[in-house]
């Protein structure tokens, strides 16, 4: 299928929903990696909306991005109670860990605020990291 | 016969190594179940055996719990102190039911609420949950039957019900637990609501930092659709923005617009989801709906608790706390207890500078003020939040500065753009900050060139003192206190002035307390 085949057959699969256009935005994320410029266009024209409203949506909520970064995320949670147990001190080894192979994310809040400080690498969730475990955690990612 | 081990596959646990766990159990022949979490969070993974536990469990342990000779057991978990101490309603099924299960629902007094309010119809239903007492548990303490009779009396005939699910505060996560710990219970409450204010739709906006909820939520909702038929419902996954947790930015959210908040009125009570009177509850609120239905339940409900505060309230021990997890009680509890007694301190085993209550925009609390008892009337009246009832500890080592200049540069970062003094407010507030702890002279603002020009007679001559820039700040603070459309605005100069007032030195030397016009 092309690009556009596979654009088409997100949209088709949820132009029924009423508001329809996050489940799509996340649907188009997860299979090109981003929502860019033919993206926001193909879903203008499928919801009768302008290119502008589009972009509007795609560029307010932190979890689009226009452009692909294949390079694997590490998002460390820099929330009040990470902060409490020590997470700020633990970004400058991260930093040198991670070099430009990996790209460090902060996140606010991964919900296990009783086991911080907490990172999350695709849909796992790693607790009670100390500055050798989440360094491992970036080298392994 | 196999030795049947019980752990839990909530998200905290698994990410402290419960599947780890769970397939060394297996692999040693045991027979392993998933359960819910018991809220022990300092104790994940938990290994329960015949109702006895073991604590925190790895996979090095595995042989000696099986055999009974482990030094990680703690003995009866029903009647740890932690657990006992407890009023557990919404809370009731955790650590003791498989999520996923409608069997173990059912047999834990599921859909009774829900089959009663099919029995004494819609408007009953309403008069049972005002009677109840019951107040938004998402932070703003809204009674819930006052809403619903609103949505309910609303003209239209397309309603809905629609779930904040959107827990964005830093020190909570009990919604995530009840997600993924007890989906039916948030279900089987949806469905009442619907109900009682004649919605055919409902929708949960649940946040995308939380997988493991979303997928449960899923999984539960295609089990019950036959229990709550005709009224259907459906996860809809945010997308990492702070301001949906606001019920009108939501309902922008969940339309497919910007996250952007809505100017009140209308309600969403009579205009909500597109267009139409929407009942919009929080987790916790939805939560509590099953149980106050079951016979006597709402009874029950308005026993406990004090003043207006009725009910229990699910209580998150987070941040730097020994024993940190879930626990539900009556309201009236004081945070002394809560953090000494219950939660045993801070995990680094230094004193408690301060506790954040309510949420990133929840006041920080000194030691001296500990006895003020958990009470909506009670912590407004001392300037503060209960919030969703996190609460977050912080050590001696905290730069209460820094957590102020934080919250301030959160609500930049997260603001929605829609009105100017969160906009605009929170961006000048860091760089408020910035000066006052500035060593620079004067604590760091000199006249600019605009500034300097004669037509601006009324600029400062000199660089303004510390003391000016904190009357500046206490100012703005006011300013988006009064000024801003929702919460987030609103809300921020609670962490920033609690911080300055009660920890001046932080600031910088010899502040001098501001005067503020609401005690601040």
């Amino acid at each position: 299928m092309s690009r556009e085949e596979r654009l088409g057959a997100i949209i088709a699969r949820h132009a029924r929903r009423e508001g329809p256009m996050l489940p799509i935005l996340h649907d188009v994320q997860a299979e090109f990696g981003c929502v860019d410029d033919a993206a926001e266009r193909a879903i203008a024209s499928a919801l009768n909306l302008s290119r502008a409203e589009v972009h509007g949506v795609v560029s307010f909520y932190h979890d689009f991005r226009g452009k692909a970064d294949p390079r694997p995320e590490v998002q460390i949670c820099r929330a009040e109670a990470c902060k409490a147990r020590g997470v700020d001190a633990l970004i400058a080894q991260t930093q040198e860990a991670a070099g430009s192979r990996v790209r460090l994310a902060d996140v606010y809040c991964l919900g296990l605020c009783s086991v911080g400080p907490n990172a999350r690498i695709g849909d796992t969730l790693h607790a009670r990291l100390d500055a050798a475990a989440l360094k491992h955690l970036i080298e392994a990612a | 016969m196999n030795t049947l081990v019980r752990i839990s596959d909530d998200a905290l646990a698994r990410a402290c190594g419960a599947d780890a766990l769970a397939a060394a159990f297996a692999q040693a022949g045991a027979m392993v179940e998933r359960v819910s979490s018991w809220g022990m969070h300092w104790l994940e993974p938990l290994v329960e055996i015949e109702g006895q536990g073991f604590g925190p469990a790895t996979v090095a342990d595995v042989p000696a719990i099986l055999q009974g000779s482990s030094v990680k057991a703690i003995g009866r978990i029903a009647d740890h102190p932690f657990i006992a101490g407890q009023q557990r309603l919404t809370f009731a099924r955790a650590g003791r039911t498989r999520p996923l299960s409608l069997e173990d629902y059912a047999a834990t007094g599921g859909w009774l609420g829900l089959e009663r309010a099919r029995a004494i119809g819609p408007a009953r239903v309403i008069a049972d949950v005002i009677a109840s007492g019951l107040r938004g548990r998402g932070g703003a303490g809204f009674p819930a039957g006052i809403k619903w009779q609103t949505v309910a009396n609303a003209p239209g005939t397309r309603k809905y019900v629609v779930c904040n699910a959107d827990e964005g505060d830093s020190g909570t996560f009990a919604d995530r637990m009840l997600m993924e710990g007890d989906p039916f219970a948030i279900i089987e409450g949806m469905a009442i609501a619907a109900h009682a204010v004649g919605a055919q739709h409902g929708y949960i906006y649940v946040r995308s930092e939380y997988p493991d909820a979303i997928r449960k939520l899923e999984a539960a909702i295609a089990l019950a659709a036959p229990v709550i038929a005709p009224f259907v419902m459906e996860v809809r996954a945010g997308a990492g923005a702070y301001v949906c947790g606001e019920e009108t930015a939501l309902l922008n959210s969940l339309e497919g617009k910007r996250g952007e908040v809505r100017a009140k009125p209308p309600l969403p009570a009579l205009e909500g989801l597109f267009g139409c009177p929407t009942a919009i509850n929080n987790v916790l609120t939805l939560t509590a709906v099953p149980h106050i239905l079951a016979e006597g339940g709402a009874e029950e409900y308005a026993r406990l608790g004090i003043d207006r505060s009725r009910g229990t309230k699910p209580i998150q021990l987070a941040g730097n706390i020994r024993h940190g997890g879930l626990y539900e009680t009556a309201f009236g509890i004081t945070l002394r207890e809560l953090v000494y007694d219950i939660g045993g301190g801070t995990a680094s085993g230094r004193p408690v500078k301060a506790v954040q209550v309510g949420g990133p925009l929840g006041a920080y609390i000194p030691p001296d003020q500990f006895d003020l008892p958990f009470d909506y009337e009670a912590y407004a009246a001392a300037d503060a939040l209960i919030g969703h009832g996190g609460i977050v500890v912080f050590d001696d080592t905290a730069d209460m500065a820094g957590m102020a200049r934080f919250a301030l540069q959160f609500c930049a970062a997260e603001s929605c753009g829609k009105c100017t003094p969160c906009r605009v407010g929170a961006v000048r507030g860091v760089e408020l900050i910035d000066r006052i702890r500035s060593e620079a002279t004067n604590g760091g603002r000199m006249r600019d060139a605009v500034e300097a020009l004669p037509q601006m007679h009324n600029a400062p001559r000199d660089g303004r003192s510390r003391a000016d820039q904190i009357a500046l700040l206490t100012d703005l603070c006011d300013t988006m206190k009064y000024g801003s459309l929702c919460a987030l605005g609103g809300f921020t100069p609670y962490p920033v002035m609690s911080a300055l007032r009660h920890w001046p030195d932080d600031f910088g030397h010899a502040v001098e307390q501001p005067e503020t016009a609401d005690g601040l």
